[in-house]
Order: C-alpha cells, then structure tokens, then sequence
C-alpha cells in the first residue's frame, strides 16, 4: 500500500546553479550546539588566535559533537546566543583576518579498521547534514555490524526550493561513492540504496552512471511526493519495511545516511578539513538572485544575504531549511549552522499565512498523511485535553512532516495542535505511570500493615 | 528593519479553500439548475433564488445575533439553499421555501455550531422537517409544463406512479433520464445531476464510493426485489441524495469503508421505503438516518496507523 504525502510545488529554481564560494565575512558567531545531544564544551579564550579546522568546541559526553572554527582570525568573545529554539547557548564570536589559514595539525586521518573509522569521523564534527543534525559518528557506532543489511543513501531533497543536496550530487559524485567504499570497507555492509525522488534528471542520470561501475549499489528513482526524504518513509517507499513505534532504523536493518553527509566523510578522509563550511541555497520571494552558495559555519544570515545578491525588499520571514519542516529564524543575526541546508527568505506575500476557518470535516488531512494519523480527531483531542484518545489515536507517531497543514483547505494549524497533542499524551502517560506508582505503594503498605496486624493477634 | 514572523511550520500552504470547495460544488449543480427551469419552466429560478437569499439571510442574521464572525464568504449557505430548492416541487409556495432555509440554516446548522459541526445534512433535514409540516405542497407535483405549455397540470412522480402500478403514468426511460417528468426541482434530470457528480469527482472533492455503492446498492435490491433496476436508480432523489447530499463532509464517514457503510446503508433503507413503507420515496430519510450513524462507522472503521500498536 501506498504511503500518503502531498505533491508541493518544487520550485527547484537554483537546481542549475552551481555552487560558488562567499567572500569571507568580518566576524562569525559559532553556536555550541548545531547537533542534537548535549552542548560542545568551549576550549578556546577571549583573545586567542584560531585558524580554519582548529578545534573550538570539544564534544561533550556520548552524544555530543566537536566544533570548529571556520574562518582563521582572533575569539573576539564567548558569549551566549538565542537559537531559533528558544534556548540559550554559548558561542564562540570570532573576528576573521580574512586570510583563511588552514590549520597546520590538520592532516588527513589514519584509517585503518571500523573503531579508527567511527574515530574520525567524529573528529570532523560532521552531523546529519540533511537537517536532522544528529552526530554521524554515533549513527554510524553500531555495536553489532551484522545488523546493517543495507544502508539507505537519503538523497530525496524532498523540500521545496532546496537544491544542495543535488549540487552534492552533480558536482561531488565521485565522493559520495568513495563514502560508499569507506562503508562497505569498514562496516561491512554490502546493500547499497541511493533515493532520489524522480525530479533530478541530471543527479539521478550521474548517479546511475556511477552506481552502474559500483556493485552492490542500487538507485531508486521515487516519485516527487513530499515527504519523500522522511527518514521512515523513505525505508518504506525503498525497502517496504516499517519502522516500530519507538524504534530506530537499526530496528529493520537500515541505516540512513543524507548524502551530502556521506559525501563529507569521504572528502574529510582525503584532506582532514573538519566540517567548516556548508554549501546552501538561498532562495525565496525575496531574495534578488536565487543561488547555491559555500559560505562558513557562523556567517551570520544578513552577510549571506547580502553576499549572495542582495534581497528584493525586506524579509517578513525567513527560513532555516525548506518550507515544509523549516524554522522561522528569529532575526538577522542568526548564524548558518552545520545542518542548515537552505535559508529562505520570504517577501510578505509569502510570508503571510492564510486565514484560518472552521473545519469542514473534509478528512484531507487524515487521507493525505504518511503514517495514516487523523490530525482533524487529534486537534479534537487536544482541545479537549483527552489524554486518553490522544493515546488511542497515536498522536506520538506523528514525524510533524506538515502535509496535514499543507492540504487543509480550512488552513487549520493541525501540525501545531499535535505537537501540542504529544505535550498533553506525555503529561498523561506521566501521571498515569505516577498513579500507578502509587497505588503499587500504598497495596504494599496496606498488605504489610495486615500482616503486622495479624501476627500481633497470634 | 522589520519584525520577522515566528511561525510553526509548514510555510507554505496549498491554495485550496473552503470558499473554492463550496464554489466547486455550486459549478456541479449548476447543470442540474438549469435542467430544472427547462423542465419545469422559470417559477423554479425563483424557488432556487428566494432559497439562496434566504440562506444567506439567515446564516448572516443569525451570526449577528450570536456576535459570531461571519461567514456567508465560505459560500456554504449558497449550496445549501440550492440543493433545499432542488429537493422542493415547482409549485411550492415561497413562505414554505423560505421556512425551509431557516430550519436548514439556523435549526440544523447554526444551533449545531455551523460550518462542519451539524450532525445532519442541513437540506435533507428541513426538507423531511417541510414534508411532514406542509405535506399538501409538498407533494403537490406537477407534469412538467414545456416551454410551450407553461400551464402545468397535476400529476404523479415516477415512484408514486409505480407504487400504484399505473403504467400509463410510468415515463420512458430517456424522459427518465433527461428529467421530463414529475419531481423535485433539481432531482429530475439524471444526465445533468450525473455531468455534476463527475466534475466533482475529476475536481477531487468527493470519492466516488459513496454515490455508486448507494446507486449500485438500489439497483441490486429492486432487482432481487423483482423491480425493475433502471426505473428506480432513475426515480425519485436518489442521483441528487447519492451524489450530493450523501457526500457532504460534515455528516458522512471519511474512512473509504466508511463510505461504502454509508452507501449501503443508504441503499438498503431507500429500498425499504420505497417498497415496503408508506412513502413512495426514502432517500431524504435513508441518509438522514445514515447521518446519525456516521460517528459509528467512523469509529467502527477507523483506519490503523502505520507502525502503530505496538507499544515499546
């Protein structure tokens, strides 16, 4: 059976635009966390002088990553910044000399089995490149290798306007097969499975090309229907396995990795550069020229705009990543992280959200979604607190990919009520654990107090 | 430089709308509209034009009244005052029609909490609501007056002349089909009725399940009933109710079983009345009865979701 999902517009405008490097700015503001998992701990001091690939943030605890500094030039300050999550995180600002010296340790790592392999690819800092931003060495650190019968190359792109995964693919092909050898080398996986949804005649056609002279490496062109590139519904369109509630890909023998991601490992074994830059697209209604750009990790959003062209007019929203899943940035001084993939800025036209009506029960919502959910019954749900029918209705299965909102002709903010829905599902399983608790003690205080009575009557 | 808007995601949204929904169904009607003034002569526009100004009358009125926002923009009161029409004989007076549209505005729909709230179809409702309050003109049926002969006599429906075996009175298949003969405004013409349903169907805003399975359900039963199929799938409201009225989000299961329930369900009960009841017509009370039951079927075929159950 088909997985729901919706057709989009691409707007794959910058799908030709090759991918040309940013003049260096004056200053970059790198954030101790562009990864899920806990916060790279500072190393360097007000003052100090760094340089490209030099160590700045060191990765702290198991899931965690290291950070690098990305231009060369003096740490102007440590100091804290507000993410577009809303939370505090300390950053190292550093002023650029513009002079971009490598840094002299670096050197290509020395590889010689899987623990050397994990080793250094945690010490390149790359995370999932897709978006996600979770730490790769840690995905990639399977205690048990015989586990992984195949490994999905995640190059769907599914978003609307992105295209940087595609330049990876046009302009990097050969990398991302040097990444599927270091794999098949050192994780002794033998199934290879690139997804690549079918709107990428020229990346798919490069790839088949190169796919065609690999063994054991398949592609597999899906149809554009948004979202493709979910992790689980590409396991499903590509393998025809279902993830467990809970479960991780590891769960069905898979593993998935973005292939920009994959392709940075491989570039990263050959010059022991650490991920200090990111190649992005810029586009949007408001943006002058549409375009695929390198620019270094903490290049703050302003610079990007105005070094790659210019905007039209003044931003009403802008995007870290695609419109479907990305984050509204909260202003122009937001840096580029590791996982940003694309920042879009939209005009007020774009920007603004259409008005929201009553719902006319139309069940689009529920026919459109991948994982077969009924948001329309879960914004009842929450609404009503329903701690109860938001478990029966398994709102905590929800991957928050957005085609229920999308599809709504009553514009309802369904993605946001079953968010909100998990909030008031986890608070009940909560109290329900505590109440269970709790009657667990009182029975064995009641039963003990019995049985002290009895005995004291013997 | 300008606040930046903080939004949850997605940010981008499809153009479809309530209003472009409600327009599209009022395009399917359209065939069947102007079937009906052909058929039973230019009083019908007016039946259809006194309902629709009455809706909207009412579904403004009552907005106002409750300090609620006002929504006569979605064009929902506009279909609903064309299909009440549609269910009315030519001749009915205007007082009734417009005591129509306000059991189906304000009793069925406001009163229920408005737009997607209303347990039943608003039109069917106050049309079994006039049937039963003014039921001399609304059975009052006349012979469809040609352009020619606008001097309309009475005459029997096709079902009410079948219940009573005059075949005399029985019209041919093709008057069936193209509407010539005693009715409801809108429910005569099967051909602009079924060009109706198809546009809404290529437009996507309804499944065909609901409106065959119900058609198909009565063909079988008269057949095994010894009827005759043709005649009654033909007959009475069934083309308006199955595609139209038996479709409605609101008040119909949204699961694809649950609209093959619904359509059986609605199948099987016209067949009911219309044999063995004391109505020579049932498919108003048929999906009126299925309405209540939608909660049900919707529960009772409630689709898994996938990689659900299993608890970790």
């Amino acid at each position: 059976m088909r997985m729901g999902g919706i057709r989009v517009p691409h707007n794959k405008n910058t799908a030709q635009s090759h991918s040309v490097r940013l003049g260096v700015p004056g200053t970059v503001t790198i954030p101790m966390s562009m990864h899920i998992g806990k916060y790279a701990r500072v190393i360097v001091q007000k003052g100090d002088t760094v340089k490209v690939g030099q160590l700045i943030g060191e990765a702290d605890g198991f899931v965690s990553s290291n950070i690098h500094s990305s231009v060369s030039g003096t740490v102007r300050k440590i100091d804290e910044i507000m993410t577009s999550m809303g939370v505090k995180v300390p950053c190292v600002v550093i002023d650029s000399d513009g002079k971009q010296e490598r840094y002299e340790k670096l050197a290509p790592p020395k590889v010689k089995d899987f623990d050397s392999f994990v080793r250094a690819v945690k010490e390149s800092g790359v995370v999932g490149l897709g978006g996600a931003g979770f730490p790769s060495f840690v995905k990639i650190n399977v205690h048990d290798l015989k586990k992984v019968e195949a490994v999905i190359i995640n190059a769907a792109e599914c978003e609307p306007y992105i295209t940087s995964d595609t330049r990876t693919m046009v302009e990097k092909g050969e990398y991302i097969f040097k990444g599927i050898g270091l794999l098949k080398r050192y994780m002794d996986v033998g199934r290879f499975i690139i997804g690549i949804e079918s709107n990428k005649r020229e990346a798919v056609r490069i790839m088949q090309e190169l796919a065609a002279e690999t063994e054991g490496v398949e592609v597999h062109v899906l149809p554009s229907v948004y979202p493709q590139g979910g992790e689980k519904v590409l396991i499903y369109n590509t393998l025809g396995r279902i993830i467990p509630r809970g479960g991780l890909p590891l769960d069905v023998g898979v593993i998935v990795v973005n292939v920009t991601t994959l392709a940075f490992i491989a570039e990263y074994m050959e010059t022991g550069m650490p991920l200090v830059e990111k190649c992005i697209t810029v586009d949007g209604s408001a943006v002058k020229e549409p375009k695929n750009v390198i620019v270094p990790i903490g290049m703050s959003i302003a610079d990007v705009a105005e070094a790659s062209g210019g905007l039209k007019c003044d931003p009403a929203k802008v995007l870290y990543g695609g419109p479907m899943m990305g984050i509204t940035v909260p202003s122009m001084d937001e840096p580029i992280l590791k996982n940003t993939n694309a920042v879009i800025f939209m005009d007020e036209k774009e920007a603004r959200p259409p008005k929201i009506t009553a719902c006319i029960s139309c069940g689009a919502c529920a026919a459109h979604c991948p994982f077969r959910l009924d948001p329309r019954s879960i914004a009842r749900a929450y609404k009503l607190e329903d701690g109860a029918a938001l478990e029966r209705l398994e709102v905590d299965l929800c991957m928050e990919c957005g085609c229920c909102s999308y599809v709504c002709p009553a514009h309802r903010p369904l993605v946001q009520t079953n968010k909100l829905g998990k909030q008031v599902l986890r608070k009940f399983l909560s109290a329900r654990q505590a109440r269970k608790e709790n009657d667990f003690k009182e029975r064995s205080v009641r039963e003990r107090q019995e049985k002290q009575e009895k005995e004291a009557k013997k | 430089m300008s606040k930046l808007i903080s939004s949850v995601s997605p940010h981008f949204f499809t153009r479809r709308s309530t209003r472009l929904i409600m327009l599209d169904v009022i395009i399917a009607l359209l065939p069947a509209a102007v079937a009906s003034v052909l058929v039973f002569g230019p009083r019908s526009l007016l039946v259809i034009g006194v309902c629709v100004a009455s809706c909207i009358v009412f579904e403004f009125g009552f907005e106002k009244l409750c300090k609620r926002e006002n929504t006569v923009g979605d064009l929902s009161a506009i279909v609903t005052g064309i299909l009440l029409a549609f269910n009315l004989p030519v001749s009915i007076p205007l007082w009734q029609a417009v005591f129509g549209c306000l059991v189906a505005i304000v009793v069925v729909k406001q009163l229920f909490g408005g737009l997607g709230q209303n347990f039943a179809n608003p039109a069917i409702t106050a049309r079994i609501v006039m049937m039963i309050a003014f039921s001399g003109t609304m059975t009052n049926w006349v012979f469809p007056g040609t352009l020619k002969t606008p001097d309309a006599i009475s005459s029997a429906t096709p079902l009410a002349a079948a219940a009573k075996g005059s075949t005399s009175m029985m019209p041919s298949y093709i008057d069936l089909f193209l509407g010539k003969h005693a009715g409801c405004l809108g429910e005569t013409c099967a051909l602009a009725l079924l060009i109706g349903g198809l546009y809404l169907i290529i437009r996507r805003v309804i499944s065909w399940h609901t409106p065959l399975v119900f058609i198909a359900t009565v063909a079988l039963m008269s057949f095994f009933c010894g009827k005759d199929p043709l005649y009654q799938v033909l007959s009475g409201g069934l083309m308006l109710g199955a595609i139209f009225m038996a479709t409605d989000y609101a008040t119909t299961p949204h699961t694809r079983w649950g609209k093959v329930i619904f359509g059986v369900g609605c199948g099987l009960i016209t067949i009911l009345i219309r044999f063995w009841g004391n109505l020579p017509e049932g498919v108003s009370f048929s999906i009126l009865i299925m309405n209540i039951l939608t909660p049900y079927i919707d529960k009772l075929t409630r689709v898994k979701p996938l990689a659900g159950g299993a608890k970790k």
